[in-house]
């Protein structure tokens, strides 16, 4: 808890009192619904619910049955399987574009860049259930529903957004003087994006790639869509899951999925701070 | 001095002129022959088109029309990456992500020299530069003047033809300054490459280069050895620009062939060097040096002489400036030695001031100038 000034009288502190406690309950009130699910995964019996032995923190009332259910279960395998296969395909893709699309924006003779970079970040703001209508009937006319191409060019384009803009924010203050003197040193436009530009821009690089991840591994509008019984994804199998075998074995993977975004997020975060210690070494 | 290599001269302006927004130009015809080996400076006022010059040079910008030849070839074919022209930008430029060898290896690298070569040549570089403890550096731990250095070496280490150098010093202190400046006349001298040099500091200019070509307004006003421009500034601007010059108002009496003589404002008669202005009946300005004045008429009858009033000194330490003014209110500044013959006035005191006639030119007026 932050001090309370000293001067504060007593309706001022009560405030600053009651303002602390109200956020400690808008926090409690985001992080409870998804801390719940974590010792529910290890539920014993088949319910939702804690049980007089969970409470009584028993330990014969927790097991790790939904997580041996899972792994061998041949439904979530392929849904583990697909997650991570449509994931870094689609997040390869988005990478490669999006930092390409960053470092031209960032041109200063690169014309109608706000107009292009507001089209291409669309996808971020638009409904996604419009998007994912949309490039339903799209790729339908194409072929490419219910494919894996289709799924993977879908969640490429929904990654994509994510890659510019955090590729675009390190490379705002770039010193493109480096790029001029590298030129002038005798490498070719090509090598200088890979010799300086790219090591320079690695962590947004990442972090936009870590992004890009997430949206796929954790998207399911799009996959309703797109996807056909071959490419169900975790959140797809999630979904059906919770109609058609109410079990906590969701729980358990909800719980896998968790871990693997607290994993991604401490990446993203790491790399932050590596850039700035870069950056602040650069001046 | 540099020696000229056959006679087509090794690098050439032409016509070259440059508009960044289709309107004005920035540069206007600029004109320039330069020798190989030779150290040329561009010096100028701000806005004046130098950096657009060596931009020009190296690819970053392209011609707007006249051209720039290398060995009679126009450059204008040439990729930037594949004019072999080494630059030292102003803000150093290091690559951040490299150590300093890294940094240096790395235009040895893209021309893909064999590595004992390149580990040598860094090697000696390094050693050039004076920065042989501090090769696993990165740039970041490096004091501007060790940034400067390495910028430095970075840019001649793959022995390129010319080496472009945008006001490498701007960002150092005076002593660091002039430690540099020593330290790259000696590469020079050592190596034999041919140098653009850019800065507004023209005492380094003057001490630096074979040839100074002094900008304003996109035109070079004159290009020559630092002593001729000292001694015989082509105009006005470079009179005032290179220097310190008192200017003397007046009308040219009569012109012989390499004199003319002057009538001042103040109906004195005096005699100069012929220069840029020539016509009896034009109006000129008789421009001196301030250590051309003396204040005794030892100089005799074959001085010139005008009578000012004595202001105030200001005592630098190696010399005294003195300030006069003459009848019309013209400034006039002297600089003396301090030493015994330093003399001591008081003021309103009046005294004879008197130069020697091939001390001083005539030029053209402010307000007949096409300098400003
Ligand atoms: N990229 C550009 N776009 C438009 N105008 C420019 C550009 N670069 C320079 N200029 C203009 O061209 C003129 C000459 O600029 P330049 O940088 O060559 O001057 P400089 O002599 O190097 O000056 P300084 O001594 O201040 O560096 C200036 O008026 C400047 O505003
Ligand atoms: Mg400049």
């Amino acid at each position: 808890m932050s001090k309370i000034p000293a001067y504060f009288g007593f309706w001022h502190r009560f405030g600053a009192w009651l303002l602390q406690v109200s956020s400690w309950l808008v926090l409690l009130f985001l992080i409870l619904p998804i801390l719940v699910i974590v010792p529910l995964s290890f539920n014993v019996e088949p319910f939702f619910s804690f049980t007089e032995g969970m409470l009584t923190l028993q330990p014969e009332a927790y097991s790790l049955r939904w997580y041996r259910e899972i792994f061998n279960d041949p439904k979530w395998l392929l849904a583990i399987q697909n997650s991570f296969l449509i994931g870094i395909l689609a997040t390869v893709i988005a990478t490669a574009l999006g930092t390409c699309a960053a470092v031209g924006l960032a041109r200063d003779d690169m014309p109608q860049r706000r107009f292009i970079t507001a089209l291409l970040l669309s996808p971020m703001i638009v409904p996604l259930i419009i998007t994912a209508a949309g490039m339903f009937f799209f790729y339908s006319n194409l072929g490419l529903a219910g494919s894996y191409l289709g799924v993977i060019l879908a969640h490429a384009a929904l990654g994509t957004p994510f890659v510019i803009i955090t590729v675009t924010a390190t490379l705002t203050g770039f010193d493109y003087s480096l790029a001029r003197a590298a030129l002038n040193l005798g490498a070719t436009p090509l090598r200088v994006f890979f010799d300086i530009i790219m090591p320079l821009i690695r962590p947004g690089v990442i972090s936009g790639a870590l992004f890009a991840f997430i949206t796929s591994f954790d998207e399911v509008v799009v996959i309703l869509f797109m996807a056909g019984p071959q490419q169900r994804t975790i959140p797809r199998q999630m979904f059906s899951g919770l109609r058609e075998q109410i079990n906590p074995s969701i729980l358990a993977i909800a719980t896998l999925l968790i871990l693997v975004s607290i994993a991604l997020l401490v990446t993203i975060e790491l790399l932050r701070r590596r850039a700035e210690r870069l950056r602040s070494a650069e001046d | 001095m540099a020696e000229q290599a056959g006679d087509k001269p090794f690098l050439q302006f032409t016509n070259v002129k440059k508009t960044y927004d289709h309107r004005t130009l920035v540069v206007k015809n600029f004109n320039l022959d330069v020798a190989k080996g030779e150290f040329i400076t561009l010096l100028g006022p701000s806005g004046s088109g130098k950096t657009t010059c060596l931009m020009m040079l190296a690819g970053f910008e392209d011609v707007t029309s006249g051209e720039i030849l290398i060995n009679g070839r126009s450059v204008t074919s040439i990729a930037p990456y594949a004019r072999n022209i080494g630059m030292v930008f102003q803000q150093y430029a290091l690559f951040p992500h490299m150590t300093i060898r890294e940094n240096l290896a790395y235009p040895l690298k893209i021309r893909k020299k064999p590595k004992a070569e390149i580990r040598a040549k860094v090697d000696e570089y390094l050693a050039l530069v004076e920065l042989q403890a501090f090769g696993g550096r990165y740039p970041g731990q490096l004091s501007g003047g060790q940034r400067q250095r390495v910028a430095l070496a970075r840019a001649l280490i793959f022995a390129p033809d010319i080496v472009l150098m945008d006001e490498p010093l701007g960002a150092l202190d005076k002593k660091l300054r002039e430690q540099m400046q020593f330290e790259i006349k000696r590469l020079h001298d050592q190596l034999g490459f041919t140098v653009i040099y850019v800065t507004h500091d023209q005492t380094e200019a003057l001490t630096m280069s074979d040839r100074i070509a002094v900008f304003n307004n996109g035109i070079v006003q004159q290009c020559a050895p630092p002593h001729v421009l000292y001694e015989r500034p082509a105009n006005l601007f470079v009179a005032d620009f290179i220097g310190e010059s008192n200017k003397l108002k007046g009308v040219i009496a009569s012109v012989g062939d390499d004199r003319v003589s002057v009538r001042l404002d103040d109906g004195a008669q005096v005699s100069t060097l012929k220069a840029n202005c020539t016509e009896v009946g034009l109006p000129t300005t008789v421009s001196i040096r301030p250590e051309k004045l003396t204040f005794t008429d030892r100089l005799g009858s074959a001085g010139n002489q005008v009578k000012a009033r004595y202001i105030t000194r200001h005592y630098v330490g190696e010399y005294i400036r003195y300030h006069f003014e003459t009848s019309d209110g013209t400034e006039l500044v002297v600089k003396n030695m301090n030493d015994s013959s330093a003399p001591q006035f008081s003021a309103n005191d009046e005294a004879v001031l008197a130069w020697l006639p091939q001390d001083s030119q005539a030029l053209d007026r402010p307000d007949a100038s096409a300098t400003s």
